[in-house]
């Protein structure tokens, strides 16, 4: 028998598998189709105070190994989503969610954090920093250190559950920032979000995406991801949810020797409905073959040499 | 919503550009109007198509080539293992057919109204399809209409087949008592400005995952933002902002 459990900030899991944020939309999708109490946990969609549309389609974008997006943060607002779409998922999911916060200002992720922040359901606040901040010239908060840590430290005032700070690989060195987050106070980080990205229509000339440019993920950015959870390990004390191109069981295992805690799973739900039961489902033979008995053994593993 | 293993039996070429796949595989479950997401080998996100013909061993896509992962499918010779998900979308509301139900097709969108064609038949309507082509050698599909007993009417907007002209003028040419359509957005805006509530029309999108998930392919309604692979791709007239 091996033991597959892991703790996330002080937040027993089964299972180190967590479906990501925008791809698990509210569970509600995945939960007709197979009971989602085999997960981890898993990610919502990110949430801001008000509902959002989002971007101009077409926001979506086909890739070598991946996709792209541009959804720009659809959302029905965070009133929404504790009094309509929590409770849906509560009735199917006795699990925790990472709640994942956005806001255009200090204040708007403040406020958003603070309200999730209250539902039983909710395990973690995920802070999501990749938006733009519209108050310090449209750079993303996450760009750069003194932004993340701003966002970090207004969020852990007002919030008791442990906050993730999701970072964004699109940045010249992401471990400056990922410790300027830690050292204000997150008690996790999350990586990666997208890679900045983009499509040409040859026919048409012009971008394939509406909003020019969008985010890639799935498999293609794998090696990135998991080259800068490593890098992060080596710089922080504290756990880190690895992502980006995870899509097997044999990825799960990668991204814990590079020093995750948990694992995130996004596109690869998209492409395949059942990728995260199934990642689950392989990970117990996937560990025998390589001779794991307890998962939490490993993480960082690939740094002894 | 299913996701299984289809078998191609048969690939023909309807007109040049144009191919009818016939799968053996778990055709049960589908609804007239609902799509497939298959995936294609090679290429990471799945294509999406109207379920063009099913039972419960078979499944129909008529697939117009039109990049990469289209003339990838239409290349495939019989034999070849797709995974596909089946079953996705709301699907047609049969109950609202009537007793004349007008169906309008333009181009690759003929083919998802054949199941309903066949369904409303076998319900005792008396139908009619509209099938649009540019021109007489681009058109397909209209002898399996006419095989369900459905009184069809081609316009191909050349002349050189059945009626000259837009498919939308079938509007004008035909009584209804409710009106199934699918083809381009600009055929689709004309029906529903002139059928209003009677219509119903199925809508393209880029998707990314075609069950709901990942909020790619949304389009604004009077209702609020609506996900066309999930709370469509069928959509009533009146609901649409276009
Ligand atoms: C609900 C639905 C039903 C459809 N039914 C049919 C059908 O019955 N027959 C048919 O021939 N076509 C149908 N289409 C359109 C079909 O999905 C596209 O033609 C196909 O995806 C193009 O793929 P490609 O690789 O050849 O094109 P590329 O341009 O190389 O594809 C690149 C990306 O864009 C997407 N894409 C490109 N064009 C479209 C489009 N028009 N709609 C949606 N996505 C697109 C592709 O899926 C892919 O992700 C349908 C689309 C939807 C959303
Ligand atoms: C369609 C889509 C929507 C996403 N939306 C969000 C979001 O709302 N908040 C967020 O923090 N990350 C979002 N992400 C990023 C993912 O959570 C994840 O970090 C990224 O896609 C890398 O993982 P993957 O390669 O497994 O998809 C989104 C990704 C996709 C594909
Ligand atoms: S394609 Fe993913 S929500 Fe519609």
């Amino acid at each position: 028998m091996v033991n597959t459990a892991v703790n996330l900030c002080g937040v027993e899991l089964e299972n180190p598998v967590i479906p990501a944020s925008g791809a698990f939309g509210y569970g509600r999708e995945f939960a007709e189709i197979y009971d989602i109490n085999c997960l981890g946990a898993f990610a919502i969609k990110g949430t801001t105070a008000y509902p959002r549309f989002g971007n101009p389609t077409p926001r979506i974008a086909d890739a070598p190994g991946g996709m792209l997006n541009s959804v720009g943060l659809q959302n029905p607002g965070v009133e929404d989503v504790v009094n309509v779409e929590l409770p849906a998922l509560a009735k199917v999911y006795s699990k925790k969610v990472l709640a994942n916060v956005c806001g255009f200002s200090i204040g708007e992720y403040v406020s958003v954090a603070e309200r999730l922040d209250a539902e039983d359901i909710v395990g973690w606040i995920e802070l999501n920093v990749s938006c733009p901040n519209v108050h310090g010239g449209g750079m993303s908060f996450g760009a750069c250190c003194e932004g993340a840590a701003a966002v970090t430290r207004e969020v852990k005032r007002v919030t008791k559950k442990p906050v993730i700070v999701k970072l964004t690989p699109n940045v010249t060195d992401i471990v400056p920032i990922a410790r300027a987050c830690a050292d204000a106070g997150a008690d996790g980080l999350s990586l990666i979000n997208t890679v900045l990205a983009m499509r040409i229509d040859p026919a048409a000339r012009r971008p394939v995406l509406a909003n020019v440019t969008g985010g890639l993920s799935g498999g293609a950015v794998f090696p990135i991801a998991l080259r800068m959870v490593y890098q992060v390990y080596e710089a922080v004390d504290i756990p880190i949810v690895g992502m980006g191109g995870v899509s097997t069981a044999r990825d799960v295992i990668e991204m814990m020797l590079a020093g995750a805690t948990a694992v995130g799973v996004g596109a690869a739900n998209l492409t395949n409905p059942f990728a995260a039961k199934e990642i689950i489902e392989a990970l117990p033979a996937e560990m025998e073959k390589y001779g794991i008995t307890n998962l939490v053994d490993i993480i960082g593993g690939a740094h002894n040499g | 919503m299913k996701k299984g293993k289809f078998t191609l039996v048969e690939n023909t070429a309807l007109v040049p550009g144009m191919h009818r796949l016939t799968f053996s595989g778990d055709g049960s479950g589908i609804v007239p109007g609902q799509f497939a997401e298959v995936a294609v080998p090679g290429y990471f996100l799945r294509r999406p198509f109207s379920v063009a013909g099913f039972d419960g061993g078979s499944l129909t896509l008529a697939v117009r080539v039109r990049g990469e992962g289209t003339a990838a499918l239409a290349a495939l010779a019989p034999g070849a293992e797709l995974d596909i998900v089946t079953g996705l979308g709301n699907g047609f509301d049969l109950s609202a057919a009537g007793e004349r139900p007008l169906l309008i097709g333009g181009g690759s969108g003929v083919g998802v109204l054949w199941p309903l064609c066949r369904a409303l038949a076998a319900d005792g309507a008396s139908v009619t399809a509209a099938l649009g082509f540019n021109s007489g050698t681009e058109s397909f599909y209209v002898s399996d209409f006419a095989a369900l007993g459905a009184r069809t009417e081609v316009y191909t907007a050349d002349g050189s087949r059945g009626r000259r002209g837009l498919v939308t003028a079938a509007l004008g040419d035909f009584e209804y008592s409710s009106v199934y359509a699918c083809g381009a957005a600009p055929m689709l805006q004309i029906i529903d400005r002139e059928a209003g509530a009677k219509a119903q029309f199925s809508l393209e999108a880029r998707m990314g995952c075609g069950f709901g998930a990942c909020m790619g392919c949304t389009v604004e309604t009077v209702n609020g933002p609506r996900r066309v692979c999930k709370d469509g791709p069928v959509f009533r007239g009146g609901e649409l902002i276009w």
